[in-house]
Order: C-alpha cells, then sequence, then structure tokens
C-alpha cells in the first residue's frame, strides 16, 4: 500500500536513468543516511561503534570489493585478505615515509598499490578460470602473507613484526591513534565507505561495469561482441583490489590499531566471501546485508547465553559458533542460492502488491 | 652476478657433491607428495562425480582421525574403532547428500562450493564440541602400522627411511589401484563417471543420483580416513591439518581436476619440487618458501597448460 510507484512518472532520460527511480526507495536511502550519520553517533556507545558499527562499514567495503570481482565480473577469489593486507602495509609505510599527508589522502593511495599488485595477480585470469582461478589467488594469499613476515621493511623493522598505528590529526582533531575518539574514526569510516559505494555504485551501471557482467555470464561471446577481456578483467582485479585495500588500511587505521600478518590470512578472504555470498552475488546492498549478518551473528550468538542466563564455557560457545554459522550457511544458500539480496527483492515485490496480490 | 650464481649454479654443486642427502630430501618430497596426493584424491573422487569442489575434504581428514583417536580413547579396541570411525564416515556420506546436496541439484557450482565451506565450518565446530580442540596423537601401533627406520648407505653417505613413510606409500598405491578398478571396471563406477560428465543424462538413463552422492561422498570419507591415519602417524592430529589440506589445491591444477593419476602425479611433483625448492633455493629469500612454493608452481604451469597435465582439453562453445 505504501510501497507503490503508481503515479510516478518519469518524463525525461535522466530521470529513467536515476539510481533510485522510485520515490519511496530515495526516501528510504536518505533516511539510512540520516540514521547512519546522526542518529548512530548520538545513541551508541563506546563498544557498539568499536565492536559493531567499524568493522560493519569496513568489511562491508570488502564485500563490496569481492563482488564487484566475483559478482560482477565472475572471477572468483580467495586473495582478499591478503589485497587488504597490501593496503593496510601500504598505507603504513606511506604515512611513516609522509607523516604530514592527511591520513585519508594516505588511505586512498594505499588502494593504488593494492589495485596494482591486484591486477599482477589478475594476470593469470586471462587464461583460466573458474576453479583454476581460485588457486592463483591463493598463491596471491599466501605468496603475500610470506612478504609481510619476511621483508621487514615493511613494518620498519619493528621486533615484534606488527605494525602500529601512529597518530595522526587532521584540522585540529585526532583521527587515528589509541586518542581518537570512536565516534570520530566511525565518522570517518562512514563516509569513505558512502562515498566509495556510490562510485561503485555507479561504476557498475555504465559501460565499464557492463563489460564485467557480459565477461561473467558468457566471455567468448562477450569478446566477439567487442568487449576486450584483457581490459575487462584486468580493470575488475583493479577495482576490487582497491576497494580491498581501502577497506584493509581502513582495518588497521580506524579500527584495529595494530595488525600483524594474522589479521590478512586466509580466513579472512573465507570470511569475506560468505559475505558476498550470503549476501549476494552481484548486490551492493547484499554486500552490506551479508557483512551485517556475519559479523554481527557471532556476536549476537557470544552475548545470548549471558542474557537468558545460562553460564556456558567461552570454548563451547565458540564452538557452537562455528556450528551455527556453518548451518546457517548451508541453510540459507538451500532456501536461498541468490542471497539476502535476493530474499530482500522478493519480499519487496510482496510488498509492492500488498494486500492485494492478485 | 653472486646471485645469478647462488641461483642457477650453487644449488646443483651442492646436490651433486651430497648425493645422500639429496636422495633423502627427495624421499621426504615423495612422502609428503604421497600425502597431498591422497588429499587431492579425495577432492577428484567428489569433482568428478558430482562436479562439486568439496572443500570440506580437509576437514573430513580431520574429523574421520579424530573420531578413529576419539573411539579407541573410549576403550574400544583398535579394530573395531576402525570399523566404527568408517560407520561413522557413511554415516555423514548420507547425511550430507540427504540433508544438503538433495537440495542443491543444478544450481551453480560456485553455490555448491560455498556450501561445501559451510559444511566445512559446521565439522570444524561439531569436531571440537565433541573431541576438543587440543592436538591428539595417532594410534600408530594398536592400528598394526609398523614404527621404527631402516639406514641405508648409499654414495658414501646414509639415507633414513622411516618404516611409516614405506607404509603409507605402499597403502596410497593400493588404495589408488583399487578406485582405478573400481572406476573403470564395475557397474557402479561406470554409473559415477555417467553422473560426472551430465547429471540429467544420467538420470535419463535410470541412474540414481542420490545413491550415487552418496557413494562418491563415503569414498572421499574413506580416504580422507586414510589420510587421516597417515598424517597423523607422522605428526598429530590437529585442527592444523585444516590448511596444510589446501595444498590438495596446487596439487589438483598440476593433475587436472578430474584425473585420478594426475592426482598422484601432481602429488609426487609438488611435494619434491617444494622440498627441493626449500632446501636449496629457500636460503636466498629468507627460508619458509614452502607456505607459497606450491602454489606458485601451480600459477606458473596453468599459464602454459590450463587443463593440467592430464585434464581432457577444454573446448567452449559460444
Amino acid at each position: 500500500m505504501l510501497y507503490r510507484e503508481a503515479g510516478q512518472f518519469k518524463t525525461s532520460y535522466q530521470a529513467d536513468q536515476a539510481a533510485f527511480p522510485i520515490f519511496q526507495d530515495q526516501l528510504a536511502v536518505w533516511a539510512i543516511l540520516a540514521v547512519a550519520f546522526i542518529g548512530v553517533p548520538l545513541v551508541g556507545n563506546d563498544f557498539f561503534l568499536n565492536s559493531i558499527m567499524i568493522p560493519f562499514l569496513i568489511f562491508a567495503l570488502a564485500s563490496v570489493g569481492l563482488n564487484i570481482l566475483t559478482g560482477y565480473a565472475g572471477q572468483l577469489s580467495l586473495g582478499t585478505g591478503a589485497f587488504m593486507g597490501v593496503g593496510a602495509y601500504a598505507c603504513y609505510k606511506l604515512t611513516t615515509i609522509f607523516p604530514d599527508v592527511n591520513i585519508v589522502i594516505m588511505i586512498v593511495a594505499s588502494g593504488f598499490f593494492s589495485a596494482g599488485i591486484g591486477m599482477i595477480f589478475g594476470l593469470p585470469s586471462l587464461r583460466i578460470k573458474g576453479f583454476y582461478l581460485v588457486v592463483t589467488t591463493l598463491a596471491a594469499q599466501f605468496f603475500l602473507e610470506w612478504c609481510f613476515i619476511r621483508i621487514a621493511w615493511l613494518y620498519n623493522y619493528n621486533p615484534s613484526g606488527a605494525i602500529e598505528v601512529p597518530q595522526r590529526e587532521a584540522f585540529g582533531v585526532i583521527l587515528t591513534g589509541a586518542s581518537a575518539t570512536p565516534v570520530t574514526r566511525y565518522l570517518l569510516v562512514l563516509s569513505i565507505v558512502v562515498v566509495m559505494t556510490w562510485i561503485a555504485f555507479n561504476i557498475i551501471r555504465g559501460r565499464i561495469g557492463r563489460s564485467w557482467m557480459m565477461i561473467r555470464d558468457m566471455d567468448i561471446a562477450a569478446e566477439l561482441m567487442g568487449v576486450k577481456p584483457l581490459n575487462a578483467k584486468l580493470s575488475a582485479f583493479a577495482v576490487s583490489s582497491f576497494y580491498c585495500g581501502v577497506a584493509g588500511a581502513m582495518m588497521v587505521f580506524f579500527w584495529l590499531g595494530a595488525a600483524e600478518v594474522e589479521s590478512f590470512d586466509v580466513n579472512h578472504s573465507f570470511l569475506i566471501l560468505f559475505m558476498v555470498i550470503l549476501g549476494g552475488l552481484g548486490s551492493i546492498k547484499g554486500a552490506f546485508m551479508g557483512a551485517a549478518f556475519i559479523w554481527i551473528l557471532p556476536i549476537l550468538i557470544r552475548a545470548a547465553p549471558g542474557w537468558i542466563g545460562i553460564e556456558v564455557q567461552a570454548a563451547t560457545v565458540e564452538h557452537l559458533n562455528f556450528m551455527l554459522i556453518g548451518g546457517l550457511i548451508i541453510f540459507f544458500l538451500i532456501i536461498e542460492p541468490h542471497g539476502l539480496a535476493r530474499l530482500w527483492s522478493i519480499g519487496k515485490q510482496k510488498l509492492r502488491v500488498w494486500p492485494f496480490p492478485y | 652476478m653472486g646471485l645469478l650464481f647462488d641461483i642457477f649454479i650453487n644449488p646443483f654443486v651442492e646436490m651433486a657433491s651430497g648425493l645422500d642427502f639429496l636422495l633423502q630430501v627427495l624421499w621426504e618430497g615423495f612422502v609428503s607428495g604421497t600425502l597431498y596426493a591422497l588429499i587431492a584424491l579425495g577432492f577428484v573422487l567428489i569433482f568428478k562425480a558430482s562436479g562439486v569442489f568439496n572443500f570440506a575434504q580437509g576437514i573430513m581428514v580431520v574429523f574421520a582421525a579424530l573420531t578413529l583417536v576419539g573411539l579407541h580413547a573410549l576403550g574400544i579396541p583398535a579394530f573395531l574403532a576402525l570399523i566404527l570411525a568408517v560407520a561413522i564416515m557413511a554415516l555423514l556420506a548420507v547425511t550430507v547428500e540427504r540433508v544438503v546436496l538433495r537440495h542443491l541439484v543444478n544450481q551453480p557450482d560456485i553455490i555448491l562450493f560455498m556450501v561445501t565451506i559451510g559444511l566445512t565450518y559446521f565439522l570444524i565446530g561439531f569436531g571440537e564440541l565433541v573431541f576438543g580442540g587440543d592436538p591428539k596423537s595417532m594410534i600408530t601401533e594398536e592400528l598394526g602400522l609398523p614404527t621404527g627406520s631402516t639406514v641405508f648407505d648409499v654414495f658414501d653417505g646414509i639415507v633414513i627411511l622411516q618404516h611409516l613413510d614405506v607404509a603409507a606409500a605402499v597403502i596410497s598405491a593400493i588404495m589408488v589401484a583399487g578406485l582405478a578398478v573400481f572406476f573403470n571396471k564395475t557397474r557402479i563406477g561406470r554409473a559415477l563417471r555417467a553422473v560426472a560428465d551430465d547429471h540429467q543424462a544420467a538420470l535419463s538413463v535410470g541412474i540414481s543420483l542420490n545413491q550415487i552422492w552418496a557413494i562418491v561422498w563415503f569414498a572421499a570419507g574413506i580416504v580422507a580416513l586414510t589420510t587421516g591415519i597417515m598424517w597423523g602417524a607422522k605428526s598429530d592430529v590437529s585442527f592444523a591439518l585444516q590448511i596444510v589440506a589446501l595444498k590438495a589445491l596446487p596439487v589438483l591444477i598440476l593433475g587436472g581436476f578430474t584425473s585420478i593419476p594426475g592426482a598422484i602425479v601432481g602429488g609426487l611433483i609438488i611435494g619434491m619440487g617444494e622440498k627441493l625448492f626449500e632446501v636449496y633455493w629457500g636460503g636466498l629469500l629468507g627460508g619458509g618458501v614452502e607456505g607459497w612454493f606450491a602454489y606458485v608452481i601451480a600459477l606458473i604451469f596453468l599459464l602454459f597448460r590450463p587443463q593440467g597435465l592430464f585434464g581432457e582439453k577444454i573446448i567452449e562453445r559460444v
């Protein structure tokens, strides 16, 4: 009843091409942005911002990155963790070499390093595809992990082998380091994520995004129709790694504060792949839904026994957690293999004809 | 110049000067290669029969070994525990088919792949809940596996062969031969190959997909149990094995996803290659290269032969 596009006419090409052609959708987007930018910082306490919202946004951005590669360009990758690592280490090196440059610029710049590395490891995708490609991305994952350990220059010869975030400020506000407030970091992360998501959304709607989707659906046919596989695949790797790199840099600088190789291991690659698949391949909002689901659910599970007053050992909860996540992944894939985003659009369709679905 | 010398000449001089050491390195590579090959074999079995890239093979190895050790710890005699472990793997196979795969016929490959990752997580949680997370030692002696070692004098030096490694190689060889016969000569084996070729066509000639899948998961479970015993006897049974199981992926690439001989040869090449590289060239890069060398070999290899050593030529049409 409320969600109906009847009477909303498009009278120009521009209106027809709009990102959100339906008025109610526009309203919803603005409402979400308002809640995220104003509501959450006002209400949320430090725990909520630090342990839920900031990591959720960061992982959502990484999921958007992987979604570009896997969901839109059809190249399966398990190297996400390492590409995030490249971003983080690049950002760390950049900010220690040029301490006076604004940290946000450095974070975006580190994405370019990640994009370059991503393109190099994307080269085999021109010859191979599918599960074979998984192995080449795993090669990237393990090789880069090894580099993060063995090349001491990357972490400035720190004896602990970790990168520690120095304090950086801009316009008198402390942005990174231990004394930066959660609200500042949250707002910064949110701004970067919103802007980059908006850019990704428009890249995908445009010529480049369409060429990715053609490659995904059938690369030989796409080639015959004039899409260059070289350009399309490598640009997908570059853009995807750029997003992952920025997410990785933000992960260390705005969330963890210090990081070692373990923060970028193959388990993180899996985690983000889960988010993408559960959310829905080839859907930006799916990336956010998947990230929310995979990140927030375990926190709830850990907290749940406390609420209902049962004492359970931490290790047992952890094991149950694994089982539940595994079970839920299987469950969701069985009921809807196209992910939460598809469930969402089915729901929207139902809403559109409610209460008279004839 | 010195670097080039270190890369192209020095290692070979070293090899030639210490032939016994070279032989020892090769043998160790051979042994770990057999184990990679065994894990890869489990992947190939399921991939051949259902087109599912079974990521859970690694955890199935751990799970099978843990079940065996756990049952024995309850006081059940070793051989009875072995039979029970086989029965539990059968139960697992049927459950996976019933609960998971049956509902996902005709879904894209990536969805099936993801489901097996979900299964991996479930089994990790379940295994740790039931058996606890700490490493356990394999019941090598109770199972009648030989221990000890023989020392050979060759090339003015010694080469040490662990009896266990020899047993592992022999058992793998027997199992591979058995599987080859099973695939090529029996009725079920032919049905398996038919299913691998085309699900719908197989169904239309009266092959029961559900039955075949349960059988093939069971076969993979047996392979997993064998691998688990062998590997567990060499090191401890722990969940860390699961990361090692990822090494089966480059092995698969080398051998081709659908080829059983490919899995064996690929495993041996990777196993020996990475040991040689680690020992003779690893020092140049600061060591620890074993972690990624296999993947890089696979990567380079793929650039020249995308379908693997023994894979069928990929023909694509629009």
